[in-house]
């Protein structure tokens, strides 16, 4: 692409129109076609049987009483996985491979799959997961980021330390100017803890898939991911099959906030039509899309700003944990996303910004709306606030000030462009009959005069 | 007991695009016979109308009416690659790669149709009707007879192919420095809160927003995203979470009668408007607004409570609880050392 060649619509065309979306009304009046209403004939279900504990070494599974129950096909558990262990960025040559899809000698998180019950009902299915006999021993856990990361924590990874690796760092380190000087600088220091919480993406559609062996070798696969290609590549890795193989459906889906790109079902499925012949479908019950699937991260930020009376933010200085829970999936890409932009929509010409990526015994966290920005600014927003009663400026005024322009350089060295905050927040203080200040409504986006 | 209201402010900025590999989207345009294009692309959709604005992305390349355009994304054998549906870049890259695909085909389309009206490529224009048009002399053939003539007559292919690539952008491991997005959209969101001070209840009273999200391709969409996000994030300040008493893992919801969301009595007035100052790289001038949409509320809610009651939260969510904890507390500070109390 071009930038700067941006086409410009005809005007009375379909671009710029309020057209209707085109299943809106099959959507509300039940007739769109989701996987769950994928009914095949022979078709088997899929029901796991998971760790209830948060942190423990598997010492025994035992299957015969599993195996009694009328309807039972066949059971998975991690000898049958061709490539158990994988780590989902791995697809695009990031981390290391750390979680497996049906755990052989430890579990990390309640709800962890252990042993994957094939079915001819689901109900079959649910009964044989919880007639599935595991001995285990029960390891301390570490729920929180911090204590994670204290000496003698219990060990949630592999490799010693319970963060992920960042070109050789326990974290991702943003420098820009000189923070600590300008910190020393400042007329007022603001500090502050801000704790988000993790939250579930609540689809209405449950994460799933239907899976179906074909004649000629390959295996059709419907999906509700959230990306096609990113779930077969992944589950062509994981069963060792060339891509050729898999035959991705999918396309609308019910809902995904980013809960349904894991890859958490399509793998596991396609192995289990693999190994019996048949169709097998593997969805989600609302609980384990509660308890099971990731959530949005947790993410404790300690936030330091230096400002100076005028309400200017000279030096930010931040150290950020996201909490990934037992696997990091996709949360790596939430600490890329939250380095560039823990300066927000202003201008901060000295930062320095430590964030981890924690591996604690809770359930995975991973992409989420928005995930290492939303947390980033509600930190900083809440700042904001602070900063301004600190200086006695109006909650808009300090926003006007530290407003950044295009041509400014953001912390992690990018130009801004297409910066557009200040025109937004005179939109804004419009609509509710607010009324700015002549010099702020005499501001603008473009850059600075030098 | 009384019920106080309060107002606050958040502004925020959010990035279309996110990369750590390299990110390609492509999409393939063909005719039928009868002038139907098909448009093949593997973007999922996720509810928010992605197929719906990006057939109104193709019909508007092409020249065409919207309804002769048709997007199938549910076949990854047929749909050529596409990252995914995340990090607010679907509308942006898909949009793109079909603009160029568009762009293709409709080359192709013009050049049979120059053929049969005698003229040059250059001097036709497409009417968006279905129809395409000597500029000079208004002389015209309709957009289905040059796809039938092109397939029978004279065997021309009338299709086009598409990709919208960023390459990977590496981040260098002492400074942080990367370019890891292709634009940036703004909002700015002002709460009215009302906080009931016997029970600790915080009621959203309204929200209203500025968007800056480039062009809107289609504004009713893009209110939709607005809607949906607010919502989410009055849920997510005031109600849900899967740890309550977060980092220990007990007591963790497994149901939506466990899981609290407000319903619509707990809704609040959500009222949005949005610029129309087009980017300077997504297609027709487009950012992407689907995730930013719960940010600017959060912070503007606490913000709000603040300004209601005096009391600055720092954790999520703000349960009646954690209200009362804090005006319980306050009160008692005020008691013992009224000098001290407040912030």
């Amino acid at each position: 692409m071009n930038e700067g060649n941006v086409r410009v619509p005809a005007g009375d065309g379909p671009v710029g129109a309020s057209v209707e979306q085109r299943d809106s009304r099959w959507h509300v009046s039940g007739h769109t076609i989701y996987v769950d209403d994928v009914i095949l004939p022979g078709m088997a279900h899929m029901v796991l049987a998971r760790s209830p504990f948060p942190h423990a070494r598997i010492r025994r599974i035992d299957l015969t009483d599993a195996q009694k129950v009328p309807g039972f096909v066949r059971a998975l558990t991690a000898a049958d996985v061709p490539k158990n262990i994988y780590t989902i960025l791995g697809l695009i040559g990031f981390g290391l491979d750390e979680e497996r899809a049906l755990a052989d000698e430890r579990v990390r998180y309640v709800g962890e799959p252990i042993v994957a019950i094939i079915a001819d009902t689901r109900v079959a299915a649910s009964e044989a997961a919880k007639l599935v006999r595991i001995d285990y021993e029960e390891l301390p856990a570490v729920f929180d980021v911090e204590e994670a990361l204290a000496p003698g924590a219990p060990a949630v990874t592999e490799w010693g330390i319970n963060a992920f690796n960042f070109d050789g760092r326990p974290f991702r380190q943003v420098r820009f100017g000189d923070a600590d000087a300008a910190m020393k600088g400042a007329d007022h220091v603001v500090e502050g803890r801000y704790q988000m919480s993790p939250i579930e993406h609540a689809p209405v559609e449950t994460t799933g898939c239907v899976v179906r062996p074909e004649p000629d070798g390959r295996f059709t696969v419907w999906s509700n991911t959230q990306a096609l290609n990113m779930s077969l590549d992944l589950t062509a890795h994981i069963l060792q099959i060339p891509t050729r193989r898999l035959h991705f459906i999918g396309g609308t889906v019910g809902g995904g906030f980013g809960g349904k790109v894991d890859g958490m079902v399509e793998p596991l499925a396609t192995l289990g039509a693999w190994l019996t012949g048949r169709p097998v479908k593997y969805v989600y019950s609302r609980d384990e899309e509660m308890i099971v699937s990731s959530t949005r991260n947790g993410v404790r930020i300690y936030m330091t700003d230096g400002v100076t009376n005028d309400g200017l933010i000279v030096a930010r200085k931040v150290r950020s944990y996201i909490d990934c829970g037992a696997y990091s999936r996709h949360t790596p890409y939430a600490v890329q996303k939250h380095a560039a932009n823990l300066a927000g929509p202003y201008f901060i010409p000295n930062a320095a910004f430590d964030i981890y990526c924690v591996y604690t015994n809770r359930q995975p966290s991973s992409a989420m709306r928005g995930f290492g920005v939303t947390e980033a600014s509600f930190a900083m927003e809440v700042q904001m606030d602070r900063i301004a009663e600190l200086t006695g400026l109006d909650p808009w005024t300090v926003r006007f000030r530290n407003a950044y322009h295009d041509g400014d350089l953001r912390p992690h060295r990018k130009p801004v462009e297409d910066a557009t905050l200040i025109e937004a927040m005179q939109a804004a203080a419009r609509l509710v009959g607010h009324r700015l200040a002549p010099e702020l409504l005499a501001m603008s986006s473009k850059p600075r005069e030098v | 007991m009384a019920k106080v209201t309060g107002r606050g402010i958040a502004a925020v900025n959010y990035p279309t695009g996110m990369n750590l590999g390299g990110d390609p989207t492509i999409a393939l345009i063909h005719a039928s016979t009868s002038g139907v294009f098909n448009i093949s692309i593997s973007s999922v959709e996720l509810g928010q109308g992605l197929k719906t604005v990006l057939a109104q992305i193709g019909a508007e390349a092409l020249g065409v009416p919207l309804e002769t355009v048709v997007l199938h994304n549910d076949d990854a054998d047929t749909g050529p690659y596409c990252t995914g549906t995340f990090a607010s870049r679907t509308t942006h890259r898909a949009g793109n790669a079909i603009i160029a695909a568009a762009e293709e085909a409709r080359g192709v389309m013009l050049e049979e149709a120059a053929e049969l009206l005698a003229v040059e490529p250059g001097e036709l224009a497409t009417d968006g009707q279905g129809n395409i048009v000597v500029r000079s002399t208004k002389q015209s053939i309709t957009v289905a007879e040059v796809c039938s003539s092109a397939h029978f007559v004279h065997g021309r292919n009338i299709s086009g192919r598409g990709i919208f690539f960023r390459a990977k952008s590496p981040v260098d491991p002492d400074t942080g420095a990367m370019d890891p997005d292709s634009t940036e959209a703004h909002a700015c969101t002002v709460a009215e809160v009302e906080v009931e001070t016997e029970t600790g209840q915080v009621r959203v009273l309204r929200l209203t927003s500025a968007y800056e999200v480039g062009r809107a391709l289609n504004p009713r969409l893009v209110h939709g995203q607005i809607v949906g996000g607010a919502w989410m994030g009055v849920s997510h300040t005031l109600y849900e979470t899967t740890a309550p008493y977060y980092p220990l893992i007990d007591h963790a919801p497994e149901s939506f009668s466990e899981y609290l969301m407000p319903g619509p009595a707990e809704s609040p007035v959500i009222e949005a408007e949005v610029l129309g100052i087009p980017s300077s790289n997504g297609p027709y001038g487009q950012k992407g607004v689907g995730e930013m949409t719960a940010n600017s509320p959060i912070p503007a809610i606490v913000n709000a409570i603040y300004d209601a009651i005096g009391v600055r939260f720092y954790e999520l969510p703000v349960t009646p609880e954690k209200v009362l904890r804090a005006l319980e507390e306050r009160r008692q500070s005020a008691t013992l050392e009224p000098a001290t109390a407040g912030r």
